[in-house]
């Protein structure tokens, strides 16, 4: 009897193995079919060039969008990222316009370190008004999405906020358009930032802990698990992203305004669905993620090249593509 | 005789406490716009702080109240602040017009004077406003489609649009009136939302799936941004130039420094609201006569006359 038990033990686990690696795989499997159906609309999409550019443009998306990763694993949301970026960015460009250092090359290291900053503070107030002020993290983040936005167009005066050092911009430029052995740099940074994600997510105590507390906060807490201080810091690890994202984001147009970042809170949020992470929490997949932003990013790209969808429809297709893709994955899932 | 001197000196007496009386005149206009949300409205706050500023030193007694409003119901609230303060005209850009024409219609209810500045009402005709000064959408698009076509007018274009609203659609079809009869050829059309990211995306695209393009049309000053920088990267030398609109500090920059990729602008300019302010004092001080509709060219800007339209204090 004890066997058998032992044994039915391990043949759950072997099962809900092999139902997890399946929905890892299911959003590349989704990737592949739009890689096939981008090749078909145009032969120039399944060029190098074209990739490289979706996957390049699609980084800023990717990395806010492991961050959210951490904060719907452990149950929460963040609708204030996009307008953080833009935040973000601003106060970056601010920094960098003040002239405080002389040396180009000093400036730009102390503004990479004034962005990680100001973009982690930014999250940890999120989590400090979730966890401390016990406000839902819809209602908190609804909130700061308007304070982060509001101060961004109050620093601009509604206007733009450019870079206006050349020399600084010229330094500044590679980290955008520059390559690692012939990688484009995002593409880069965004492998990294994964990976090092990936292994805090499934390789350390605290991965552990964010996924307990997303399934079941109350058993987490009775498990001893600091349950508002792992939210609080998920928070912290999607400013840090957020900040991330603006040090590839402000070499690229050298520029922000009160548009900026406008809706990527949804798109970062989509990418992690796309991605196999379901949004009442509890279970978190990276990599996943990362390819749930290049497929958002694909999409669009595909309406573009295509010559026979009209303008005015691209809307309705890409939300189907993405429901249709989802269905794949799920059916996937369910065959296994 | 003596009666004559007596009269001519009493007529010159009137005339100069007329001509003091003119100087001291009081009059409060209230000019209620848009808060600054982006670069247009920004550079509108911008000009109607700086017109106002500058008619108040030419005349004394005026008073210039300029108020910002976020949407449309705190924006009609705005304009019954101002009514309850006492103005003797309104000059108003509503940021949506049928939602404030009550609020409208209850100013002039009261004999104000208002002028209507950029976007128009369905019903606009002198029930609701006695002076509309208004942007001109189809001509900002003929003007630089028509600049194509006699530049170079066998050109490949790409357009990028902006939202699908109405002005959009009438800026497009200006554009078509613009080229019509020449060889210029429209190779694509897609939204870029008014917005830079969104623009250099679109505009990376194109260049994958045009291997030729020569011309850019792309109606806007801050979609260029992102234009440009597309162009930049993909190091393509096929595009000869972009054509954006509106007059941004930046754009009228690169076309007075002779920018080869930026060699005109087309006019769609924030400072119209300054057009309405001028035009209703001149209504109370200079007598003169205001009523009607005002259109304000699209014009082209060149290196030439780029001087004219660049404010470098602008945050637009």
């Amino acid at each position: 009897m004890d066997t058998s038990v032992n044994e039915e033990i391990r043949e759950i686990h072997r099962r809900s193995w092999r139902d997890i690696d399946l929905r890892a795989v299911a959003p590349f499997a989704a990737l592949v079919l739009l890689l096939i159906l981008g090749a078909i609309v145009n032969p120039n999409f399944i060029g190098i060039n074209n990739l490289a550019n979706v996957a390049t443009r699609s980084a800023f998306i990717a990395i806010i969008a492991i961050g959210a990763t951490f904060v719907i694993s452990s149950g929460d949301l963040d609708l204030s990222v996009g307008s953080m970026v833009a935040f973000v960015a601003s106060l970056m460009i601010i920094f960098m316009n003040s002239g405080v250092i002389a040396d180009p090359a000093l400036m730009l290291t102390a503004a990479v370190l004034f962005a990680v900053i100001a973009g982690s503070l930014c999250g940890l107030a999120n989590g400090l008004i979730t966890t401390v002020g016990r406000i839902e993290p819809f209602i908190a983040t609804l909130g700061t999405m308007g304070i982060y936005r509001g101060l961004t167009t109050w620093l601009s005066q509604g206007g733009a906020i450019t870079l206006k050092d050349p020399a600084l911009q010229e330094m500044y430029r590679p980290a955008y358009f520059g390559y690692i052995f012939g990688v484009p740099v995002p593409i880069v940074v965004i492998l990294a930032v994964t990976s090092v994600a990936a292994f805090i997510l499934y390789r350390t105590r605290y991965g552990r802990h964010v996924v307990a507390v997303g399934s079941n906060a109350d058993v987490a807490r009775y498990s001893g698990i600091p349950v508002n201080r792992v939210r609080t810091i998920a928070f912290v690890i999607q400013g840090l992203c957020v900040a991330i994202a603006v040090l590839l984001y402000v070499p690229r147009l050298g520029s922000t305004s009160a548009t900026t970042g406008i809706l990527w809170e949804l798109q970062a949020i989509t990418a992690v669905v796309v991605g196999g992470t379901a949004l009442k929490g509890g279970a978190g997949r990276v990599w996943g993620t990362i390819c749930g932003a290049f497929i958002l990013e694909l999409v669009g790209n595909i309406m573009l090249l295509s010559n026979f969808i009209s303008e005015y429809l691209i809307g309705a297709i890409q939300g189907t593509i993405i429901i249709v893709a989802m269905l794949v994955q799920r059916s996937l899932v369910r065959k296994s | 005789m003596r009666k004559g001197l007596l009269g001519a000196a009493a007529v010159a007496m009137m005339a100069l406490t007329g001509v003091a009386h003119a100087e001291d005149k009081k009059v409060t206009i209230g000019v209620s716009i848009p808060a600054a949300d982006h670069g247009w409205t920004s550079g509108v706050v911008f000009h109607a702080e700086r017109v106002a500023k500058l008619l108040m030193e030419q005349h004394p007694g005026l008073n210039v109240i300029v108020k910002t409003s976020p949407d449309p119901a705190s924006q009609a609230n705005a304009v019954q602040d101002l009514e309850t303060q006492g103005i003797d005209a309104l000059v108003i850009l509503p940021s949506d017009p049928d939602p404030l024409v009550n609020a409208i219609k209850e100013v002039k209810g009261k004999g104000t004077f208002v002028a209507i500045v950029d976007r128009a009402p369905s019903v606009n005709d002198n029930t609701v406003r006695d002076l509309y000064v208004a942007g001109n959408n189809p001509a900002l698009g003929q003007t630089a489609g028509e600049y194509i076509k006699a530049t170079t007018p066998d050109a490949e274009v790409v357009v990028i649009r902006g939202l699908p609203i109405p002005i959009d659609q009438q800026r497009q079809d200006g554009f078509d009136k613009g080229i019509e009869g020449s060889n210029v050829k429209v190779l694509d059309r897609q939204f870029g939302n008014w917005n830079r990211d969104d623009a250099f995306k679109v505009m990376q695209d194109y260049l994958t799936k045009y291997p030729k393009i020569d011309v850019v049309w792309c109606q806007d000053d801050d979609m260029a941004v992102g234009v440009l920088q597309a162009i930049d990267q993909a190091k393509r030398t096929d595009i000869q130039y972009v054509v954006a609109g509106a007059g941004s500090k930046d754009m009228i920059k690169k076309v007075m420094d002779g920018d080869k990729m930026i060699p005109v602008d087309v006019l769609y300019p924030p400072a119209m609201v300054g057009t309405a302010l001028e035009m209703t004092v001149a209504n109370f001080y200079g007598q003169v006569p205001v009523r009607g509709v005002y259109t304000i060219d699209a014009t082209l800007v060149t290196k030439e006359n780029a001087k004219d339209f660049y404010f470098p204090d602008s945050p637009f």
